[in-house]
């Protein structure tokens, strides 16, 4: 046969080049697979480059009586108890090895005045837990791990981008995908496939996530006909950037609340304490007074029996709150709430924070060592993704794996801060090995030219469409998810948001992208749009399911939690009729496990 | 600033290509970024930029704006006088793509010759924050190789063979000094990297997006090591006799 195309054979292949990806394409690699990474941008630029504040691991270097087993117990109940409890348990067990490794491998963390890693505070977090570079820990974590892989030899395809999953019957053999210069197809064979693509906040208008945050290994691995779970929870992160209009949704680290920031409305009032659950207030400061000896000692680097501030609640919890401040009429000018950090030394909030103070001061024109900043809640995370086998990543696919923000099940309902850089490096290490150890064990992996045919078709159909710019169709989408799945929701605006999302598909369909197949942003969002539809009405439908109030996801007619639906994940899944959604029991958690949980109380 | 702002956008390949003329609507605190997502939405989908994080984290769109090197997210219209046009081109010193979108691939092959960080055997894993300030500054780099655009030596000369460029010697400079590092670069500085060919000039100091003092504080420094290291007479005398690496 002649080659129409560029071919390359791989034992695992690795879609994404975030932390979660390089991590599992260097466990793959040096478990001895021949392992390729493709990803949509140059290395190193991928979303991880964007966290901030910390990677959470009970290290112990401040608070000495912190333990996995604490950690563990701060993300299910973070989590609302949706989460697997043996992706918590593993997550909480291994990431101090996962940061320790990032030292060795030269990642350069700040330091405690005893030379050790320091650590910083965050919401949901019992104690302080963040290892951290600044407010620029992404960078240190996704340069460290690229660096690491160069030195390995691992293949990189950047600006490639895979279009869909290609399989020998039941298996996952290869991934179809294009150059993003010139628009030339590309097939891969692989033992392995390891997705790590991210999350899906372009769904949203206001949004902290870049261009790439697509859906699109949820998208493939939906079509592949693997199971997502938990798509019903997105985090709004509740301090995005509310003014001026061109930066709406950028991202403020939660950083600013655990050194000491203040939230405050639009009369001066610190309304966080009025929005604590009741059930959690005996783990917050009673008083200013208490909140501010915390802060003290955290300022200091002591220990503390102190409670937190209030503003350290979890992220579902503060996002509400400001929505619902700004709503009820006590805004700040242009519809947040305040966010003070200015009462601390300016040189101590340079050192800790120099991206949010260069951020405000050239974006905003406003000087955090002095001024308030104005923050409102952004789309920021998916919770819900792939379900996967929490030791292997393994997908319910054959062939098929993941690891990061696009699988589902170590996060539950909501999200701690500083459990998604963590999540990356033990999940991707587990994935890559995962993957490693399955490509051991398969066979040669063919895949079926008819397949490659009809993908390489539909890649190009939108020059031939006859419809809309793919840039109108992108916001009618984010309009859709803005007005109706939001961060409150009901019954009646999740029925029509699915209704106009069905209304949506036929234009998604018949898109015409103009220009040539070089370098063509228009033709890519194209693509894009049919894997950011596939999420936008997941997350719709599994809402309509869950018809109760639970970490991110809450619902304006069923405000309070049920306890049926508080052990079950909803499942989505393509049926032969289009998307299917049910609920499925979550995993039982072990006796000793839950003895944990008793023990306090 | 409000009204229409007059932008002039490269457009065009490897074959050619021209300034276009493109009038953008004027929203408060805009950058060259939003506009050049307004036009692509509205006048030219298929028009080629670079950009991910939209927040100077990731160093992706770095273009000419009037012919200085920046990042396109941090590039405010109210720096600019009103009415007059606005002129975006791509990095000169890379081979352009596609309009805004140059080949930058020469930096990451670059990147691979860089000897990765060795930590010394029985080194203690604890150090000072004092002891890492000047490392962290390094690490602070976002890849946005707006340094290797504006430096003479790639720009005017086209030596991207022999010298490998201030961002490179910012990425030495991290190892070099950082406390338990044990392997010493300075020949591959002084050889394959072409330190010698810069002559200070400091052009990368002032287009760096992050401030770091990438002439004072990694280049000159990288510079004595190599003198001390490869032409000091003594040092030299005292390494051939006891055939120690370093002082």
């Amino acid at each position: 046969m002649t080659d129409k195309y560029e071919r390359h054979d791989f034992d695992v292949i690795v879609i994404g080049a975030g932390g979660a990806g390089l991590r599992a394409a260097i466990e793959a690699s040096a478990q001895g697979a021949k392992t390729a990474i493709i990803c949509k941008s140059l290395l190193g630029k991928a979303h991880t480059v964007m966290a901030e504040g910390g990677i959470a691991a009970a290290l112990a270097h401040i608070d000495l009586q912190d333990s996995w087993q604490v950690h563990f117990k701060d993300t299910m109940k973070g989590g609302q108890f949706l989460n697997h409890w043996r992706m918590a348990m593993l997550h909480a067990q291994e990431a101090p090895d996962r940061v320790r490794e990032l030292e060795q491998w030269g990642a350069v963390f700040d330091r405690t005045p005893d030379g050790k890693i320091l650590q910083r505070a965050f919401g949901g977090h019992t104690y302080k837990r963040l290892a951290h570079v600044g407010d620029r820990t992404g960078l240190e974590l996704i340069r460290t791990l690229q660096d690491r892989g160069v030195h390995l030899g691992i293949d990189v395809f950047m600006e490639c981008t895979v279009t869909s999953l290609l399989k020998d019957g039941d298996r996952v053999t290869g991934a179809l995908a294009y150059w993003r210069e010139n628009g030339r197809s590309v097939v891969f064979r692989a033992k392995a496939v390891v997705l790590a693509t991210g999350g899906y906040g372009k769904c949203w208008k206001v949004t902290s996530n870049s261009w790439e945050y697509t859906g699109d290994g949820h998208a493939l691995a939906y079509d592949a006909g693997a199971e997502l779970i938990d798509m019903e929870f997105f985090q709004f992160h509740p301090t995005g950037m509310v003014w001026p209009p061109g930066v709406m949704g950028l991202l403020v680290t939660e950083a600013v609340r655990g050194d000491g920031g203040l939230l405050k409305n639009s009369a001066g009032e610190r309304f966080m304490w009025k929005y604590l659950p009741e059930d959690k207030r005996k783990d917050f400061a009673e008083t200013p007074e208490e909140a501010e000896r915390w802060l003290k000692a955290i300022l200091a680097g002591h220990q503390t029996t102190d409670r937190r501030p209030p503003e350290l609640s979890t992220r579902d919890n503060v996002a509400r709150a400001i929505y619902t401040e700004v709503k009820e009429g006590r805004g700040t000018p242009h519809g947040g709430a305040w966010l003070d950090i200015s009462w601390q030394d300016p040189e101590r909030v340079k050192k800790k924070l120099p991206s949010m103070y260069h951020q405000f001061k050239e974006l905003a024109d406003v000087d955090i060592t002095k001024q308030p900043m104005e923050v409102g809640p952004t789309a920021h995370y998916a919770m819900g993704g792939m379900r996967v086998d929490p030791d292997t990543g393994a997908t319910t696919v054959a062939g098929l794996y993941g690891a990061g923000e696009c699988t589902g099940g170590m996060n539950g309902a909501n999200r701690l801060g500083g459990n998604s850089l963590s999540d990356l490096i033990v999940f991707g290490r587990r994935a890559g090995a995962g993957a490693a150890e399955g490509a051991k064990k398969a066979g040669k992996p063919e895949v079926r030219e008819e397949d490659v045919e009809a993908g390489v078709k539909r890649m190009r159909a939108p020059f031939e469409g006859k419809g809309e710019s793919p840039y109108v169709v992108h916001q009618a989408l984010q309009e859709i998810m803005g007005k109706y799945v939001g961060i409150f929701r009901n019954e009646a605006d999740l029925q029509e948001g699915l209704k106009q999302l069905e209304a949506l598909k036929p234009r998604i369909g018949n898109i015409h992208a103009d220009g040539s197949m070089m370098y063509n942003p228009g033709w890519h969002l194209s693509r894009d749009l049919k894997n950011l539809i596939v999420t936008a009405e997941a997350t719709c439908r599994a809402a309509i399911l869950r018809q109760e109030s639970r970490g991110a996801h809450s619902r304006t007619d069923h405000p309070k939690p049920d306890a049926k639906l508080g052990k079950v994940n909803m499942a989505v899944k393509k049926g032969a009729d289009g998307m299917q959604v049910k609920p499925t029991p979550c995993p039982e958690m072990p006796e000793e496990l839950k003895k944990l949980f008793e023990d306090k109380k | 600033m409000t009204g229409d702002a007059k932008f002039r956008v490269f457009r065009g390949d490897r074959a050619g290509g021209e300034l276009k003329d493109y009038d953008v609507p004027v929203e408060t605190g805009m950058v060259v970024l939003d506009a050049m997502h307004w036009i692509q939405a509205h006048a030219a989908p298929d028009m080629a930029v670079r950009w991910n994080c939209k927040a100077a984290k990731c160093g992706s769109c770095s273009a000419e704006v009037n012919g200085r090197p920046r990042l396109m997210c941090k590039t405010r219209l109210d720096d600019f006088k009103q009415g007059e046009p606005i002129t975006v081109r791509p990095l000169k010193a890379f081979p352009v793509i596609k309009d805004l979108v140059t080949d930058v691939k020469s930096n990451f092959e670059m990147a691979k010759k860089i000897p990765a960080f060795t930590p010394r055997k029985g080194a203690e894993w604890n150090w000072r924050q004092e002891d890492i300030d000047r490392v962290q500054e390094f690490r602070k780099c976002i890849e946005c190789f707006l340094c290797q655009d504006v430096c003479h030596v790639l720009r005017e000369h086209g030596k991207h063979e022999e010298f490998a460029g201030p961002a490179f010697f910012v990425r030495v400079a991290a190892l070099e000094m950082h406390p338990i590092d044990d392997l010493d670069r300075t020949k591959l500085l002084k050889d394959a990297f072409g330190l010698g060919f810069c002559n200070i000039t400091k052009c990368c100091t002032e287009v760096c997006p992050e401030d770091i003092h990438i002439t004072d504080n990694a280049i000159i420094p990288l510079k004595e090591r190599v003198v001390d290291n490869h032409y000091d007479p003594v040092i030299r005398l005292w390494r051939w006799i006891t055939g120690k690496k370093t002082v």
